[in-house]
């Protein structure tokens, strides 16, 4: 493998952290709040996909079922912010930690029963098979992770720049009660954020699906996405991609020059550096809490 | 209902209340001590594998409950404490002093790392100890020479004074060695809440900025905190680790810290009681499912039912009694101490609402 080619590699799985990623710092821009369960968000999307694509399911046609895909983990995710999350509101973030870890439990066992724990691909028009430049052989996944991540980052960027509700987002993150003295909603904005994360979750799972199979231990990479958020900086945006393509790019290069056994402590060694040096991230927006 | 009438200051931070609970808590040792000669070796196996969570869950719930730190990364703790204590063994040290030899340097380990860890934001810590209990997993890996890797190691026997004590053939002096160890720590758990570093314990946790003005040095707190917490959890763990009778890297799995959180939330944040009544629900709850499986399912086995089940059963308290099994039985005890004057609000907390800690 050349140099070239563990690098698009490394790119388009940093481009599946970031992504997962993105849902994090989604959330905790929104409601201070992370969502521990964001990776099993991810391999809940993939296999809602995977039920309605596959033809030993459903076998609707991938781009009319991509609504439907879209749909259903949007409203789950406002479904959970309805019914659990917003009962700790107002709550300690250990609180929302542990729930968000229960919630992880609870997907992965309900995606088992539906699906079964047998590693399963998906039938994704994206995992058409291989381009070859020259001695590259680049997968068309790959190719089509990296661009419709980096359209996902560009469009999400611009919603919380420019509109209406992107601005109220960011306003009842920044301060509850002064977000909803200015008639801001902030419970149902906390509930569109979290189906937005749904969705993005649902945009990572197929993505990550295409690459290869997924079973219902998928949603572990979860952790993955973590190093990266944390690598970029909770907080912003353009730093949890950033975060997950240092992941991404770290992973094969490490596996390919380090002895073995080191590679997959790479990414985790990164992320304790960080939080030594720059304790807030490559990214930070923090300054210390004011009385 | 009793009234307390306090005659000087001292009073306020006895170890007991009053002379009846000095004495339920006595009978209650007491019974722990008959206990062997009631049930039996089965069911002696599985308290002895109730206290030694329940240890577990006292180092956690230092951190947790009483300092309002979140870790996912005890299980490395618990994994340092357990191949310290075996390595030790094998050295040739005496277990008696092997045992808290483990429970220092595991905690001098954990201050160490929680240096740079607790200077962060509560999420930041949760997420750094989580990628530490993942790293412990390789690291035991990769020391291979020292820690057996992935063929793991066989717990040698307890030699106490002489006398071989093994777990399969010797269960009730077993379980009177861990028993004294959890009477032990339990005690100095009390001692420590009694003490100005408790008292600073649960001002860090119920407001950083609020201590910081009262004069508490918040980093060394939580530090200390820390450093203790891991002491207590590795002790638990080289318990644990020698019950199981062989452990390897797969024993100490980062889902055993998880496991361990969600039991002292079940059991009940912030109370002493709340780490034995969550240790006795994760103890019995695999046994409780295998049998209504058995029951129902005609003994087919559900991957990952154990976990849900139990997540399952934490969103319930969470949602419903977020002060856990024993804050619910402080409920009913008022209910029932005041009856009929109990108002339904007593209990209720006032909502906080969120201000960010990222300026922009």
């Amino acid at each position: 493998m050349g140099v070239l080619q563990l690098l698009i590699s490394g790119l388009a799985n940093g481009c599946v952290y970031g992504l997962i990623a993105l849902g994090f710092v989604l959330i905790y821009k929104a409601t201070e709040a992370v969502n521990f369960a964001q990776g099993d968000f991810m391999m809940l999307g993939a296999f809602v996909t995977l039920g309605l694509v596959n033809p030993e399911y459903m076998g609707i046609p991938f781009w009319v079922a991509l609504p439907f895909v879209f749909l259903i983990m949007g409203v789950l995710g406002y479904l959970l912010d309805l019914i659990v999350l917003r009962a700790v509101f107002g709550q300690s973030q250990v609180a929302v930690i542990i729930l968000t870890i229960a919630i992880g439990f609870i997907i992965r066992f309900v995606v088992g029963v539906i699906w079964g724990h047998e590693p399963q691909s998906l039938q994704s028009p994206l995992a058409l098979g291989d381009v070859r430049l020259g001695s590259l052989v680049l997968g068309l996944a790959d190719v089509a992770v990296i661009i419709v991540t980096l359209l996902m980052t560009v469009a999400l960027w611009q919603f919380f720049q420019r509109t209406k509700i992107g601005l109220a987002m960011q306003a009842a993150s920044q301060n509850q009660m002064a977000a909803y003295y200015m008639g801001i909603p902030v419970k149902r904005v906390q509930g569109m954020v979290w189906a937005l994360a749904g969705i993005v979750a649902a945009v990572a799972g197929i993505l990550y699906a295409s690459k290869g199979s997924i079973d219902p231990t998928a949603g572990f990479i979860g952790i993955k996405a973590f190093a990266a958020a944390v690598i970029g900086g909770f907080g912003s945006l353009p730093g949890a991609l950033m975060g997950g393509l240092i992941v991404g790019l770290i992973e094969p290069f490490a596996a390919r020059y380090l002895p073995p056994g080191y590679s997959q402590i790479a990414p985790y060694a990164l992320l304790i550096a960080v939080l030594l040096f720059r304790p807030h991230g490559l990214f930070a927006q923090v300054r210390a809490k004011k009385v | 209902m009793r009234f307390h009438f306090k005659t000087s200051y001292d009073q306020d931070i006895n170890l007991f209340i009053d002379a009846r609970k000095a004495v339920s808590y006595g009978l209650l040792v007491a019974a722990a001590f008959a206990l062997p000669f009631v049930i039996d070796d089965f069911y002696l196996g599985e308290a002895t594998n109730v206290l030694i969570w329940a240890i577990a869950g006292l180092g956690l719930m230092l951190l947790t409950g009483q300092t309002g730190q979140a870790s996912l990364g005890h299980s490395a703790f618990m994994a340092l404490g357990c191949y310290a204590t075996v390595l030790m063994i094998e050295a040739g040290v005496p277990f008696l002093l092997a045992l808290p030899l483990a429970g220092i340097i595991t905690g001098v380990v954990g201050a160490l790392i929680a240096i740079p860890a607790l200077k962060l934001h509560g999420v930041y810590l949760a997420i750094a100890t989580l990628a530490l209990a993942i790293l412990a997993d390789d690291i035991i890996v990769l020391l291979g020479p020292w820690t057996g890797g992935v063929n793991g190691k066989i717990a040698p026997d307890i030699v106490i004074f002489g006398q071989a004590l093994n777990r399969w053939s010797n269960p009730v002096e077993w379980y009177y060695v861990v028993l004294v160890v959890t009477i032990i720590v339990t005690l100095f758990y009390r001692n420590l809440l009694r003490a100005p570093m408790g008292r600073a314990f649960a001002a860090v946790r119920d407001s950083e900025i609020s201590a910081q003005a009262m004069g508490v040095d918040v980093a060394r707190t939580k530090t200390i905190a820390f450093g203790l917490s891991c002491a207590i959890t590795g002790v638990g763990g080289a318990f644990m680790g020698m019950f199981a009778g062989a452990f390897n890297n797969e024993t100490f799995n980062f889902l055993l810290s998880i496991q361990l959180l969600m039991m002292i939330v079940v059991g009940g944040l912030g109370f002493i009681h709340g780490a034995f009544l969550g240790a006795v629900v994760i103890a019995f709850l695999p046994q409780l499912l295998s049998i209504v499986s058995d029951t129902i399912g005609g003994g087919v086995a559900i991957p990952g039912l154990e976990a849900a089940v139990f997540g399952g059963i934490l969103i319930l308290f969470l949602l419903f009694e977020p002060m856990g099994l024993y804050g619910r039985w402080l409920k009913i005890k008022v209910f029932l101490e005041l009856f009929p004057f109990a108002r339904k609000d007593m209990f209720k907390r006032q909502k906080s609402y969120l201000k960010t800690e990222r300026l922009r």
